[in-house]
């Protein structure tokens, strides 16, 4: 933020960075070959919808821009929090053509103004033992962090081992503090 | 084309550089009347200085334990973190520590010398009050005052008045020691009198109407955050009412840290005339108007 900024009490909105999402498909690969943890071919873009007519309609564009290609299944929910979540589901697990879709998302967001709206992406994978896990993309950051839940708690150990492997392919946040919980997001 | 929907408030903008040049002008003035008394007024400069370094420094410390707040883990207040988390990553920010008051005014503050210093409060009365996204643009509100250092920004704006005010105990004071006696001197001293109560008049009246136009500030990057002016709208709404009917006797003890509150102090009745510009707040219906023209701006097509 800049000083005239401070001065005059305000803040430029932070813009999202789209581009790393795309390092995700070799890094997908990783996983499953050295960690056994395979993509459930589920993905999210997490975002706040603001009031007003003008979001709606971008909404509703994206999604019938997404279903008309008789591509992968997109679905619109809602969070605890007040976050809306676009699901899009590949079956098999079709990680690149997830991301693609992923990143359509997040261009016709962007393009129509609401880029600043964008919280996460969320790619969904599940480990030996069956648990369901994720790569989390923070926009503003450009950066992933690993998210395993484990009943309440985060299963640290194995956030922390992903990050290791990870770190060299996939811009990897590396603030902690930045890692936060993503419980029961959709896409998961 | 990338459209952007986020175009600074360019009205907001002038008055607030409008208040903090008339700020500038009251320290020169002030810097030229102590040039002119010389020693003497340096010592009370670096006095007045040091105490409201003092005060910034430990800003987070000193409001924390007026408010008895403590500071509480993400363990300890899931949702609360969740929803601080959440701002944090739209806003891309450092994540303040988040506190609690168990106090049933419900009220919000934060503060901090830096981002990385701060902390944000709520009271246990504004988590019984309010829903969700109304706690949410809360608690945006008070990022947005850490995201535009306002801590810092109020801090030295403060610095003429306290310095005004210092000045004329002094000069009280070295009446009192009777060491002017020559008519001369008597002069200096009142018109060094009268000139410190001006500023210090003028200043209080320019503080004020800073940390108002920075309330509107915060109001405004809140609600783009979120994109729910509304939500802001209501908490507001719901909060003022409530304080409306609270002894202003209590409130007055709440001043220190009344620049950074949600909901100020003296405030819930309508605002208008002499009450509009001695707060340091901006009247409920001056905000709401405010968050109105950000949910126009957002539902623009």
């Amino acid at each position: 933020m800049g000083f005239l900024d401070t001065v005059l009490g305000r803040r430029k909105p932070a813009r999202p960075n789209l581009d790393s999402l795309f390092a995700l498909p070799t890094a997908a690969i990783t996983l499953q070959v050295e960690m056994d943890i395979m993509p459930t071919g589920r993905g999210s873009v997490g975002f706040r919808a603001p009031e007003g007519r003008a979001f709606a309609d971008v909404a509703d564009e994206v999604r019938a821009l997404l279903d008309a290609d008789g591509g992968p299944k997109v679905e619109l929910t809602a969070d605890d929090h007040g976050f809306d979540w676009m699901v899009v589901s590949t079956d098999p697990p079709d990680v690149p053509a997830l991301v693609t879709d992923l990143h359509a998302v997040n261009a016709s967001l962007v393009n129509a103004g609401f880029g600043p709206q964008l919280l996460c992406s969320i790619v969904g994978f599940t480990d030996p033992a069956g648990r369901s896990l994720a790569m989390v993309y923070l926009y503003k950051r450009g950066t992933f962090y690993p998210f395993v839940p484990d009943g309440e708690k985060r299963d640290n150990v194995l956030e922390l081992q992903m990050r290791d492997r990870l770190t060299g392919e996939l811009p990897m946040e590396q603030k902690m503090e930045n890692w936060f919980a993503v419980w029961g997001a959709p896409g998961l | 084309m990338k459209k952007t929907r986020y175009a600074p408030d360019r009205g907001l903008g002038v008055r607030v550089f409008g208040t903090l040049f008339g700020l500038g002008l009251l320290y020169v003035i002030l810097g030229a009347l102590l040039l002119a008394l010389g020693f003497n007024a340096i010592f009370v400069l670096v006095l007045a200085g040091g105490m409201l370094l003092g005060q910034w420094w430990f800003s987070d410390t000193l409001a924390l334990s007026a408010m008895k707040a403590v500071i509480v883990t993400p363990e300890q207040a899931p949702q609360l973190h969740a929803i601080v988390d959440r701002l944090v990553a739209l806003a891309d920010m450092e994540k303040p520590r988040v506190g609690i008051a168990d106090n049933d005014t419900p009220n919000a503050f934060a503060t901090g010398r830096s981002p990385s210093r701060s902390v944000v409060v709520v009271t246990t009365g504004l988590l019984r009050r309010l829903d969700r996204d109304e706690l949410e643009g809360v608690l945006a509100h008070e990022l947005a005052h850490v995201a535009h250092r306002d801590v810092t920004v109020m801090t030295i704006a403060s610095f003429t008045a306290i310095l005004a005010g210092f000045m004329t105990r002094s000069m009280m004071w070295g009446s009192m020691m009777g060491n002017r006696n020559n008519a001369n001197g008597a002069a200096v001293f009142l018109a060094v009198m009268v000139v410190s109560v001006i500023v210090y008049f003028l200043s209080y009246l320019l503080i004020n109407a800073l940390s108002r136009f920075r309330e509107l500030g915060a109001d405004r990057g809140a609600a783009l955050l979120t994109g729910k002016p509304t939500a802001l709208g209501n908490a507001l709404i719901k909060i003022t009412g409530d304080m409306g009917r609270i002894p202003t006797k209590d409130l007055r003890e709440m001043q220190p840290v009344s620049f950074f509150a949600f909901a100020p102090a003296l405030s819930g009745r309508r605002g208008g005339g002499l009450e509009a510009i001695l707060s340091t707040h901006p009247s409920l219906e001056k905000r709401l108007e405010n968050l109105a023209k950000v949910a126009a701006e957002l539902g623009q097509r």
